[in-house]
């Protein structure tokens, strides 16, 4: 990095020239357009469209369901990175299976992820018509959507905190044990200033993750205006419904959240940087 | 406290949970599609396949997504390059910038490229006035794959770019090789298994892509309709069946290719 040339030839100008156009055109040119298509409709109409009562709504179930799946996640996700790495109850083969099967819900496209739902829980099923019966229904309810969107969110968590906690290795954990702390003590005190920031990353992941969900929740909620719709889910909707100016209000607010989202990211992969230099 | 955690009743139910967890939202799920695509029977399976609208969904969904990797691993590998390459005013925004179609909702970039190239837009218009279609066809399919992929190539060059050895680049430069020589026999091998990798993942994330490509396909049946919209078209008319069919194609062709990532990645780690 400290051995840079000091000047730039007219091959590299050239090439940062085309770095820079393609990051414009691809990414700020549309980025823009969602702000300034909302700028030019006017504050008055960007307002009516948020205020509508299925944006409340819409904004109000997005919200629950980042909630209750980022408290999941982060919970069910340290454990089980715990378990692949520190789990000797387990066969080393077993961990080696289950590490291998976190990864599949990035292989499977979201619209699949929701049918799964769909097809183990759905109205037509023994397990949802018993489940819908005891009002408790499952698929076209909040538990669908969340469950969806645990589906789709669970590797972020675990494949943040499974390499630092490999990395720092058990000495410490160790030490402390031996000394006596048991393992509760020895989780606050010991590994979990070390995962910290590797959570903190993994939390913002889940939060971006969740907020932008849209096809398996589509799928799963059956995108029932004013119960079950996302903001997501309302922005395919005003888009179907040729709304586009609606559709552009709602995205702009999806798209302020992501970006404040993404500048966290940036900060916690510095901290957790200098956590990881530090060790 | 810890009394009660250390109680063996509790470890056990905590450890059960855990893999119940595992079990019933992972494993249960995906093996549930593999059933219910056999439930009929093999020919059942092979007739909702032979559907010209679904084999043609699924033969246009592999073409763009492909086509959409290639792109990826071109202008990636040139902007990880150039990222790690030159310091120039504005680097490290630019550096930001490459995660913002994974933090964007996928619904809001198919919104984007609408508004950017749809008969709205101007470059929507020019293209019409050319006679050409953006919008509603192929090509907006493939920049919404490009668009939701993007990062991919690029976030996995630079890790291999900061471990790489400047020395071997100036060894070559040293000894006379051209510019164009050194890049491809020095600096290329040093990118090529997170090119690979890289573009593998935007493959498989382009194959399995719905929000965003949705909003600009047009959805037009056996013309712009993908994969993805496809079996959600199969789940809305109650067809699970169908939908189940597809899904099986697709998702085995996704841990086909993740499961070739690991395989790579496992041989690159040994040597």
């Amino acid at each position: 990095m400290t051995s840079r040339p000091p000047r730039i030839s007219r091959t590299g100008k050239s090439l940062i020239g085309f770095t820079y156009m393609l990051f414009i055109v691809l990414l700020l040119v549309p980025l823009l357009q969602i702000v300034f298509g909302a700028g030019k409709q006017g504050m008055g109409s960007f307002t009516q469209s948020l205020l509508r009562p299925e944006a409340l709504h819409a904004m109000w179930m997005t919200f629950s369901v980042v909630v209750v799946v980022t408290l999941l996640n982060t919970f069910f996700g340290i454990l089980t990175a715990i378990v692949i790495v520190r789990g000797d109850w387990l066969g080393r083969r077993v961990r080696q299976l289950m590490n291998s099967i976190i990864d599949l819900p990035f292989a499977v496209s979201p619209v699949i992820g929701g049918f799964m739902i769909v097809l183990l829980l759905g109205p037509h099923t023994v397990l949802g018509a018993f489940l819908a019966k005891v009002g408790m229904p499952v698929v076209y309810a909040f538990p669908g959507m969340v469950l969806a969107t645990l589906f789709v969110t669970f590797p972020l968590m675990v494949r943040e905190v499974v390499p630092v906690l490999q990395e720092i290795g058990t000495q410490q954990e160790e030490a402390a044990s031996l000394l006596g702390a048991y393992s509760w003590t020895t989780f606050w005190k010991v590994t979990w200033p070390s995962i910290r920031w590797g959570v903190t990353y993994g939390v913002v992941l889940t939060i971006a993750r969740s907020l932008g969900e849209f096809g398996a929740v589509l799928v799963v909620s059956g995108n029932i205006i004013n119960k079950t719709q996302t903001m997501t889910t309302l922005v395919y909707q005003d888009v179907d419904n040729f709304n586009i100016a609606a559709a552009n209000s709602v995205s702009l607010v999806l798209a302020v959240g992501s970006v404040t989202l993404l500048l966290l990211m940036e900060w916690a992969k510095k901290r957790k940087g200098v956590q990881a230099d530090a060790h | 406290m810890n009394a009660v955690l250390h109680h063996k009743g509790v470890l056990w139910g905590f450890r059960t949970t855990l893999l119940l967890y595992m079990l019933l939202l992972i494993i249960l799920p995906i093996a549930g599609i593999y059933v219910q695509s056999l439930s009929g029977g093999l020919g059942v399976l092979v007739e909702s396949l032979t559907e010209p609208l679904a084999w043609q969904s699924v033969w246009l969904t592999i073409r763009l997504a492909f086509m959409a990797a290639v792109i990826n691993v071109a202008v990636g590998t040139v902007s990880a390059w150039v990222l790690h390459r030159y310091s120039f005013p504005g680097r490290t925004l630019l550096n930001s910038l490459v995660d913002l179609p994974f933090a964007l909702p996928t619904a809001v970039g198919g919104l984007m490229i609408l508004l950017l190239l749809g008969p709205n837009s101007w470059v929507g218009q020019l293209a019409d006035s050319m006679g050409l279609r953006i919008v509603f066809a192929e090509p907006a399919i493939v920049v919404a794959m490009v668009f939701v992929t993007f990062p991919f190539v690029i976030r996995a060059v630079q890790p291999l770019l900061e471990e790489a050895d400047r020395s071997q680049e100036e060894a070559a430069h040293t000894l006379g090789a051209s510019k164009w020589r050194t890049f491809f026999q020095v600096l290329l091998p040093q990118m090529r298994p997170g090119i690979i990798s890289g573009g593998m993942l935007a493959f498989s994330r382009a194959l399995a892509e719905f929000g965003a490509v949705v909003l600009v396909a047009g959805n037009i049946p056996g013309k712009t309709l993908i994969a993805s919209v496809y079996i959600f078209g199969e789940i809305e008319s109650d067809n699970p069946q169908g939908a189940a069919a597809v899904s099986v194609i697709l998702l085995t062709l996704s841990f086909l290719i993740l499961w070739l990532i690991n395989t790579l990645q496992a041989r690159e780690g040994r040597s």
